[in-house]
């Protein structure tokens, strides 16, 4: 895989390292962290400031000792869960998701060429996943809250850069961008946000509402 | 805090290990006894239970991780917002899920500190917030090779002055770190810098990565 030029910022790992990100985030988060080790090592910092939190925080009163030990032998409660997606394009916390790897993947068409399956998470953001067809472009958007999109295939440009397999473009409400999937490969990407997009032709404005982008 | 420590070994005789992965227990405990800082050593003897119950299912050595996480487990979940009761579940079933994943810790990345936050945290968002928490493919070494004790002691040593530093910020920013980790602060409230001291642990971390993508392929 190419070198990853695009990553998490602070603001991200450490929401997501403290548990406060919306569900769809999240799956962004830790798919992109699959795929990169420096973002990886960031969130393992952001994590050591929790277990000081942790060390630092007012104790409460005990805990039953006998009661947990009666768990214990209960056995875990879910299988201890090791790395099962080890080929395939997704990373196992998407695949969780989809429900398998690429081709497990139901498709809507949302129009020119542009394909998205929407994935269930809890409705404080939504994330799908877009299947842009090389050399297609997305339509021209804003944002009402922020939108994280992580390449897993392909590659897209904007007005401001270029975004390979493994990278994010982190956007907030002030960009307004028209990502075009370069020449080649069909770009696939995971998209979140945590507010509806704001299409700003009036065809796609009035068909938003049905199409749920 | 980092004044010499001349207390003895109060700890128990370490029950003799059968596994060949027991001798890096032998090694961190070593390390353990050698270390100056009070702290560290706290630190380091936890990280020697986890590798006891992860090698012989001792008892003692869960108690003992018991009797210092338990109730910092619960007092978090309580300042996360759960009721008392709540807090009392969700923390014993914190407790047994360090027993059931003791395989799975790695004392090259994480301070078991570190480790137990997590769990805690994932059974915070599971309980208390009622969502599924998407986490990052899991990297564990294989049976062979393990980590060398050496490895531990830095990233131990590691958090252990990344605790320092942070009791040593501004009121205002420890304050803001406080809400950000119990659950008052929303990412966008974040700056996207947050110029927190985390260089150093970025660095060890990354390096055992590295050593543990080697190792797997």
């Amino acid at each position: 895989m190419s070198k990853i030029k695009h990553h998490l910022n602070d603001a991200l790992l450490m929401s997501y390292a403290a548990g406060n990100l919306p569900e769809a985030f999240s799956l962004v988060v830790a798919t992109h962290i699959s795929m990169c080790d420096d973002c990886r090592a960031r969130l393992g910092a952001f994590e050591a400031v929790g277990g000081a939190m942790l060390d630092d925080v007012a104790v409460a009163s005990e805990v039953d000792l006998d009661a947990t030990l009666a768990l214990i032998e209960q056995g875990p409660k879910a299988p201890i869960r090791v790395d099962m997606s080890k080929l395939g394009l997704f990373p196992s916390a998407l695949q969780d998701y989809v429900g398998g790897d690429l081709d497990a993947v139901k498709w809507r068409a949302v129009g020119m060429g542009v394909r998205q399956a929407i994935l269930p998470t809890s409705k404080d953001a939504s994330v799908r996943l877009l299947h842009i067809p090389a050399g297609c472009a997305v339509p021209d958007h804003g944002h009402r809250g922020t939108e994280l999109t992580l390449v897993l295939q392909g590659a897209f440009k904007d007005e401001f850069d270029r975004f390979g397999p493994g990278d994010l473009e982190i956007a907030t409400e002030e960009d307004v961008h028209t990502p075009v999937a370069e020449e080649g490969v069909d770009c696939i990407c995971l998209a979140a946000t945590d507010a509806p997009l704001k299409f700003r032709g009036l065809v796609q404005r009035i068909a938003q509402p049905f199409l749920r982008i | 805090m980092l004044t010499a420590d001349t207390t003895i070994d109060e700890f128990r005789p370490t029950p003799i290990a059968v596994r060949k992965s027991a001798r890096r227990t032998d090694d961190v405990r070593e390390a353990r006894i050698k270390t100056v800082s009070t702290k560290e050593q706290e630190d380091l003897r936890l990280v020697e239970c986890v590798l006891l119950i992860r090698d012989t299912q001792d008892k003692g050595a869960f108690a003992e991780l018991f009797r210092h996480f338990a109730p910092r487990v619960k007092g978090f979940l309580i300042k996360s917002g759960a009721d008392a009761s709540m807090a009392e579940e969700c923390a014993q079933d914190v407790m047994a899920t360090l027993w059931h994943k003791a395989h799975l810790f790695d004392p090259t990345r994480a301070s078991v500190s570190t480790w137990v936050f997590t769990i805690a945290r994932n059974r915070r968002i599971d309980m208390i917030r009622k969502q599924r928490r998407p986490e990052p493919d899991e990297l564990t070494w294989g049976p062979e090779p393990e980590p060398d004790a050496a490895d531990v002691m830095e990233l131990q040593q590691e958090s252990t002055r990344l605790v320092q530093a942070l009791s040593e910020l501004p009121d205002k920013q420890r304050d803001l770190i406080q809400k950000a980790y119990f659950g008052d602060l929303s990412h966008s409230e974040i700056a996207d810098e947050t110029g927190l001291p985390l260089g150093t642990i970025k660095s060890r971390i990354r390096l055992a990565l590295e050593k543990l993508r080697h190792a797997m392929k």
